[in-house]
């Protein structure tokens, strides 16, 4: 019957549909977008609930260098993108190795904030609701950094191995695509969770 | 069939001997969507025999005023399993056993746009509902207290905080969701995907059958709704293994932000399990009253509405807690205006087989039940809809009878009709007629004597999740009625099983198109083979198989 069907079906027509793999990196970045909203919703509606301190205007110092770092290697990424596209896998290396070095500092950088907060300003998730809520959004936002880190790292190993990583090109199409939302979470983050709740 | 040639030049395989291993190898190893549908609904199906033995005893401990079957604690955990199990192992596997089945079928491919997530999502949902099931061995935790969880499947904070919920049970139920709601957001996000960027030549938007339309929508709404409940899980698990203060009342938190967290997922979720049913009905109607589905853009338009109505009527479940005025007017309002789209879909069906030649074969019954009995679910929703009468009837038994009305005698009703309207696809056999019907009056009855006293029930004031009553509440013989229904409920569902195993061994050989019906999946060889179609199809009109039937009228002439 298949046979059939395309024996009466007219010559074939101009058929283009989206590529699968932009839609599904389309969809897994709304589908993190509705997860990250509800973190954020209740970052905003614990803001100024505590009962006890610490505060955020008391411990928090505004992370402008770890941002910077993070925004810029948004930047970064396309850069090598477009070293990649024009087949120069030396300066794709390049770019590449500074976008992971600009997302490790974020990292660090992160890290040396908690731990400055658990230990000098005691601020763990337990003590108040800023504490739980402040962990709890920022560390999901800095567990998908990780992950966007892990990826990055994984192109940089193979692509140093000698993998023709000119021939993945959609691929780390995606995996920035997936950088790019990323920072874009941080600027929400750090707007309600440095400016607007401080 | 053309399909013969090809069959020849495959490599010859090692068919001819059963193998228990080989046959557990290709199981595991499969990524074909045909069989991973399949595996969906018969673990939705398994786990909807659980549930539904649960909902026995529960039944028969409610059967009598100050009933012995079980006892308070066990009968906190029978319910909670229960509501946790038909949501999350029975509604949700549904949804994407029939996507995964249906879907490239209907739109002319030949798998899913990303079968390995496919296979993943499967596994890593039936081991959700494992590790939930794993809370009857483990749940006591290191504290040895705990069995099953028994905070209700809305696990409301905070009966859901250490203090009032030690050992690891309620970390069962958090996890085992947690897990399995990944599992259904992977496989949504390929239904999503693959309708997009799969179909075959010719399938436009507004060619694609309803049943596509409608799992597109219901597959949107998984992806936006469920991480919500993803997200507070995870605060949950925060506050019950770190300390975290998310819903802790004493220092500030909040216990109806979990609320509204639950429901934001929770109301939209009540429709991603309705629409396979409307998805169903959609279907079947047309097919079994000859004619094509009236109205289709505005039917499109209702489900697409639904959709994004449901996302902005969650405090309706809340009324009670203590909202402001504005608020208990807005979502009374808002819940409201499902009500016209809803009405759309029902006239619509009504409209298509207005005039048609209906054939009441066993799917076509299920339909028209579910038309009836969803109309009047739909109603009693309206009714709870509004704040005042909601404060009277809030977790009583009339909410109870609602929500059962919808799912049981909606739901349920349209997956029967369409197991039985697609058995002969899946199976290449038919079903037993005589049986069917039996199964359908016997379901009938059952479903009507169980669920209708509940309303009853609600009206005079029995609420809902007591494990007992006293015998002097004028409550004994609505009981009994309800639990009466189960005396026709268990035989038909018995019926419907022996029916389904019969049939697939030893039931008539059906061809590949005994409805005579008109979309892409019929086109094909039934049991489909694995790569779907020999040649991918062409198509001209949302009626492709009619263009090839009737290719004197085909459809694309007036479209």
């Amino acid at each position: 019957m298949d046979a059939v069907l395309t024996e009466t079906a007219p010559a074939s027509v101009e058929w283009k549909l989206p590529d699968r793999g932009t839609m599904g990196i389309i969809f897994l970045i709304v589908t993190e977008t509705a997860l990250f909203t509800i973190f954020v919703v209740a970052y905003l509606v614990y803001i100024g609930k505590s009962l006890s301190g610490p505060y955020p205007k008391d411990v928090l110092d505004l992370p402008i260098l770890a941002s910077i770092c993070l925004l810029s290697s948004s930047v970064t990424i396309v850069f090598a993108e477009h070293a990649l596209k024009r087949h120069r896998i030396g300066l794709f290396k390049l770019w590449w190795l500074a976008t992971i070095l600009l997302g490790l500092e974020f990292l660090v950088s992160t890290g040396l904030e908690w731990r400055k907060l658990i230990y000098e300003d005691h601020l763990t998730v337990s003590t108040n609701l800023f504490g739980t809520t402040f962990y709890s959004l920022v560390g999901l936002h800095a567990s998908h950094v990780i992950v966007g880190m892990a990826f990055l790292l994984l192109v940089m190993i193979v692509s140093l191995m000698g993998f023709p990583i000119h021939t993945q090109e959609r691929r780390v199409k995606f995996l920035s695509w997936y950088w790019h939302f990323v920072d874009g979470v941080w600027v929400i983050v750090f707007s309600v969770v440095y400016i607007i709740g401080r | 069939m053309a399909s013969i040639d090809h069959q020849v030049e495959r490599p010859p395989v090692a068919e001819a001997r059963f193998s228990f291993s080989s046959h557990l190898y290709e199981l595991i190893s499969t990524v074909d969507h045909k069989r991973l549908g399949l595996m969906y609904i018969v673990t939705a199906l398994l786990f909807l025999v659980i549930a539904g033995l649960m909902a026995t005893i529960i039944r028969l401990q409610l059967a009598f005023p100050n009933g012995r079957v079980v006892d308070a604690d066990t009968f906190n955990r029978l319910f909670t399993m229960h509501g946790t199990t038909m949501v999350f192992l029975v509604g949700m596997p549904f949804v994407a056993g029939l996507s995964n089945y249906l879907v490239p079928l209907m739109i002319g491919a030949r798998d899913m746009a990303f079968p390995r997530l496919n296979a993943f999502g499967f596994w890593i949902f039936l081991f959700g509902g494992f590790l939930l099931y794993f809370s009857y061995i483990g749940g006591s935790g290191l504290s040895g207290a705990g069995s099953a969880p028994d905070v209700g499947w809305f696990a409301y904070a905070p009966l859901t905080s250490r203090a009032f919920s030690r050992g690891a049970s309620t970390d069962y139920w958090i996890l085992g969701i947690f897990v399995a709601g990944i599992g259904s957001i992977a496989s949504a996000l390929n239904v999503i995907v693959t309708t997009i960027s799969m179909r075959c030549p010719g399938m436009t938007l507004n060619r694609m059958p309803m049943f596509v339309w409608v799992m597109l929508i219901d597959s949107w709404l998984i992806i936006i709704a469920l991480p919500p409940l993803s997200a507070a899980q995870i605060m949950l698990l925060i506050d019950r293994f770190l300390g975290g203060n998310f819903f802790n009342t004493q220092s500030g938190g909040s216990a109806v932000l979990w609320q509204h967290f639950f429901w934001i997922f929770g109301h939209p979720e009540v429709y991603i399990l309705i629409f396979p049913a409307f998805a169903i009905l959609s279907e079947v109607i047309p097919i079994f009253s000859r004619k094509p589905i009236f109205g289709r853009p505005a039917m499109v338009g209702a489900v697409a509405s639904i959709g994004f109505i449901s996302l902005g009527v969650w405090a309706h479940h809340m009324f009670a807690v203590g909202m402001t005025s504005w608020s208990n007017t807005f979502f009374t309002a808002s819940t409201m205006l499902v009500g016209i789209p809803t009405g759309i879909k029902i006239f619509n069906w009504t409209a298509t087989m207005y005039g048609g030649k209906i054939r009441l074969a066993t799917p076509m019954l299920f339909c028209c039940a579910f038309l009836f009995q969803f109309l009047i679910a739909g109603l009693t929703g309206i009714m709870l809809a509004t704040g005042p009468f909601d404060w009277q009837l809030h977790d009583s038994y009339f909410v109870v009878g609602h929500f059962h009305f919808t799912l049981v005698a909606g739901l349920v009703f349209g997956l029967f009709a369409g197991m039985y309207y697609w058995f002969p696809k899946v199976s290449g056999r038919m079903y037993n007629e005589t049986w069917g019907k039996w199964h359908f009056w016997l379901f009938l009855l059952g479903v009507e004597l169980t669920f209708v006293p509940m309303h009853f029930l609600g009206f005079l004031g029995m609420p809902r999740r007591i494990y007992t009553y006293a015998p002097d509440r004028g409550w004994n013989f609505w009981n009994l009625l309800a639990t009466s229904g189960l005396l026709f409920q268990l035989p038909a569902t018995v019926i419907f099983v022996w029916n389904m195993l019969w049939s697939t061994f030893k039931g008539e050989r059906a061809g590949d198109d005994p409805w005579d019906a008109w979309t892409l999946e019929w086109g094909t060889t039934s049991p489909p083979p694995e790569y779907n179609f020999e040649s991918i199809p062409e198509v001209r009109s949302s009626r492709p198989l009619w263009d090839l039937k009737n290719p004197n009228d085909p459809d694309w002439k007036f479209e």
